[in-house]
């Protein structure tokens, strides 16, 4: 066993791949990529995302007392490779879905069900080598729960309320949950294989839409991609500007956020509430920049808005606005025992747990998890503003809103750090035609969003992989929700609002 | 003290409510577009009142915020006796999101037969329409038209809560006649 060597130590023992930026991409061979597996159970490296390609498994890795991050691929021309998830429980779903799309088949993987392969595509490895599917039906082996009393609750996908569609399978004893397992995949769109052999611009709209509500953040990791691996240096104004367009993302999901969580506890006066206040910001993007939800806002190389003095003025005013409005939701929410009553030790998501399977953002911060890409690694303009991330440990839907609590009056501080201090000049640099590959990190209002990209040099995506918060996050909820009540579930459920569209790809 | 409640009830009983004040009509798009599809036979009394379920066959989650968008205060789709069910068996018209994802195909399907007739089917957003950016992948099945036979459409990606609801109350017009 190795001692205590680091992330980037420990791969560069593998082939540096050229013109993989800003962080380095290393081909790791079996013996290299057997190690890394057992490294896994050893170190504190976090899987940040893992994917395939036809013949190739990929995994960007962060080092997390560096910070160094870097990605290890594994050739497997046999068609298999070295489960990671066989030491880190996070990267099993992930190493499902590569078995579905790509038909690498993760050995040593207790769980070999498939993931997103529901059996409807008329081929299998649809990204792999496909192959015509020969009929039949998948039946999906739902993970068995005994005992005295046990009964089977089967929700969805379709669900009662407005949202995305997904199938949970409760064992209860009574009242009392015993086991959730959730099923996902039913909103799998083929994200990955429509973005391979497109131009830059039309891959950047499928990017804004791998998951609605981060479109921005898509866009941002998307672009920044790009960027990397062109070699292109955008111009100051537009980091700025991409900054800006983040945070009022992240104040319009997470108000909305809030409010939908007390509803879910039946106090609906919040939702009302903070949805009035939410419709101000979304109106104001409609006014100022063309589009409500901000999509196509931010474009590789730039950003295709700006703002005047007048637009900044305006922006002042709607978050002195909502800072007043929030101020008063939040005293509400605050001041209401039954309604704290219900999100005080409910869902409770043990530190170790999220550490475990890397969680990030406001899941993550609400156990003990203090990660943020604007921080670590960091990027423009966030290196020069002014703004800390909290953290709480208790882990329950009460923490996860506090968090966001925290994070609306944080991020209403940065847009106006950003609007004060906006640099001048352009807004967008020309693409040039390069080929390459680039990967970043991007926070976005529900965690930690990456993207890698391969371009060709006719200015073309070769592959691209996008990569959700929610993968680490809702596995996470099967456990918040153990002990707790069914009627507890949407609330447990809200509390967390994983993106089903984002993880489904 | 005064519980923050009591606060927030009285400013909003003095300052009155936030819906937005612009009148909002009937889309004439989708009045043509009704015309065409459903023809005169179609018309029923249903007390001008629609109840709604919303089907997300594959969406990105775009559609779905500016669906709660409506039926926030700003734009109060309740005011004009539309409101959003939990069952399609209570439903008298389908909100069909999303390009259909071949996961979905049959869940949709599904939803719509057990929705008791006279329904219809409504397509919102670029992508129930036609697959919009998803249509060609391996995994979708292109619009809602595609699955099920669909009566009307509301473009826009997503389509803004203005949209939503002058598509919506061309529907309340036409099938009530
Ligand atoms: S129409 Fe646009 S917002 Fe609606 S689901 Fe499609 S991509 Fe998302």
């Amino acid at each position: 066993m190795m001692g205590n060597v680091t992330l980037l130590e420990f791969l560069s023992m593998g082939r540096e791949v050229a013109n993989h930026r800003p962080w380095p991409r290393y081909q790791l061979d079996n013996k290299g990529w057997r190690a890394l597996a057992e490294q896994m159970s050893v170190s504190n490296w976090e899987i940040l995302a893992e994917w395939g390609e036809p013949a190739e498994v990929h995994v960007l890795l962060r080092g997390e007392d560096s910070g160094a991050i870097a990605v290890a691929s594994h050739p497997c021309p046999d068609g298999s490779f070295y489960a990671l998830g066989q030491f880190r429980p996070a990267a099993i779903r992930l190493e499902r879905a590569i078995r579905d799309l790509w038909g690498l088949v993760p050995e040593g993987l207790e769980d070999q069900r498939p993931w997103l392969d529901h059996g409807h595509w008329g081929v299998t490895h649809p990204l792999g080598r496909p192959r015509q599917y020969d009929g039949g039906r998948h039946v999906y082996k739902f993970l068995k729960a005994e005992g005295d009393g046990l009964h089977q609750i089967p929700v969805g996908p379709v669900h009662a309320g407005v949202i995305e569609p997904g199938h949970f399978r409760f064992h209860c004893q009574g009242e009392t949950v015993v086991r959730l397992e959730e099923r996902l995949g039913y909103v799998h769109k083929g994200i990955a294989g429509l973005m391979s052999g497109k131009p830059i611009l039309d891959a950047a709209r499928i990017a804004a839409r791998v998951s609605g509500d981060s479109t921005v953040a898509y866009s941002i990791a998307f672009a920044r991609a790009v960027e990397a691996a062109l070699g292109l240096e955008i111009p100051p104004r537009a980091h700025w500007l991409r900054a800006l367009l983040a945070e009022l993302e992240r104040v319009a999901n997470h108000l909305f956020d809030i409010g939908a969580v007390c509803n879910d506890a039946a106090f609906a006066i919040m939702l009302a509430h903070m949805g009035a206040l939410r419709e101000k910001l979304l109106d104001s993007n409609a006014r100022l920049f063309g589009h409500r939800l901000l999509m196509d806002r931010v474009i590789p190389g730039g950003v295709a808005v700006t703002v005047d003095d007048d637009a900044i003025a305006r922006l002042l005013a709607l978050v002195a606005s909502i800072r007043k409005g929030f101020k008063r939701g939040v005293s509400l929410y605050d001041q209401t025992p039954s309604l704290l009553d219900r999100t005080t030790g409910t869902g409770i998501v043990h530190s170790t747990l999220a550490h475990r399977f890397g969680a990030s953002g406001f899941v993550g911060r609400a156990s003990s998890r203090a990660v943020d890409a604007r921080k670590l690694p960091g990027y423009p303009p966030y290196d020069d503003l002014d703004f800390t991330i909290p953290v709480l440990a208790d882990g329950d839907v009460h923490a996860r809103v506090v968090i966001r609590m925290e994070e609306i009056r944080i991020s209403l501080n940065l847009i106006e750090q950003i609007l004060t201090r906006l640099p001048d000049g352009a807004v967008s640099a020309p693409l040039p035609m390069r080929a390459g590959e680039g990967v970043a990190l991007v926070e976005s209002f529900r965690g930690e969003v990456a993207l890698w990209v391969r371009l060709s040099e006719a200015g073309k995506v070769v592959r691209a992989h996008p990569h959700d918060p929610s993968w680490f996050q809702w596995p996470l909820l099967e456990a918040a929700i153990e002990g707790n009540i069914v009627a507890d579930f949407p609330l447990c459920n809200k509390s967390f609002n994983c993106s089903y569209s984002g993880h489904d790809l | 003290m005064i519980p923050p409640i009591a606060k927030m009830l009285a400013r909003h009983l003095i300052k009155g409510p936030h819906t937005a004040k612009d009148a909002v009509t009937p889309s004439e798009r989708a009045l043509r577009e009704l015309a065409e599809s459903l023809g005169i036979t179609a018309q029923v009394k249903l007390g001008r009142s629609l109840a709604i379920r919303e089907i997300d066959a594959g969406s990105c989650n775009g559609c779905e915020l500016e669906i709660h968008a409506v039926n926030h205060p700003v734009y109060d789709l309740e005011r004009f006796g539309i409101k959003f069910v939990a069952s399609p068996r209570h439903a008298d018209v389908l909100l069909v999101t999303g390009p259909v994802s071949w996961n979905m195909a049959e869940a949709l399907r599904r939803t719509v037969e057990a929705t008791p007739e006279p329904r219809w089917v409504v397509a919102m957003g670029d992508c129930a329409i036609d697959g919009g950016c998803f249509k060609g992948s391996y995994a979708v099945a292109g619009g809602a038209a595609a699955i099920v036979p669909v009566d009307m459409t509301i473009p826009g990606c997503p389509p803004t809560p203005v949209d939503i609801l002058s598509g919506l109350l061309a529907l309340l017009e036409a099938v009530e006649g």
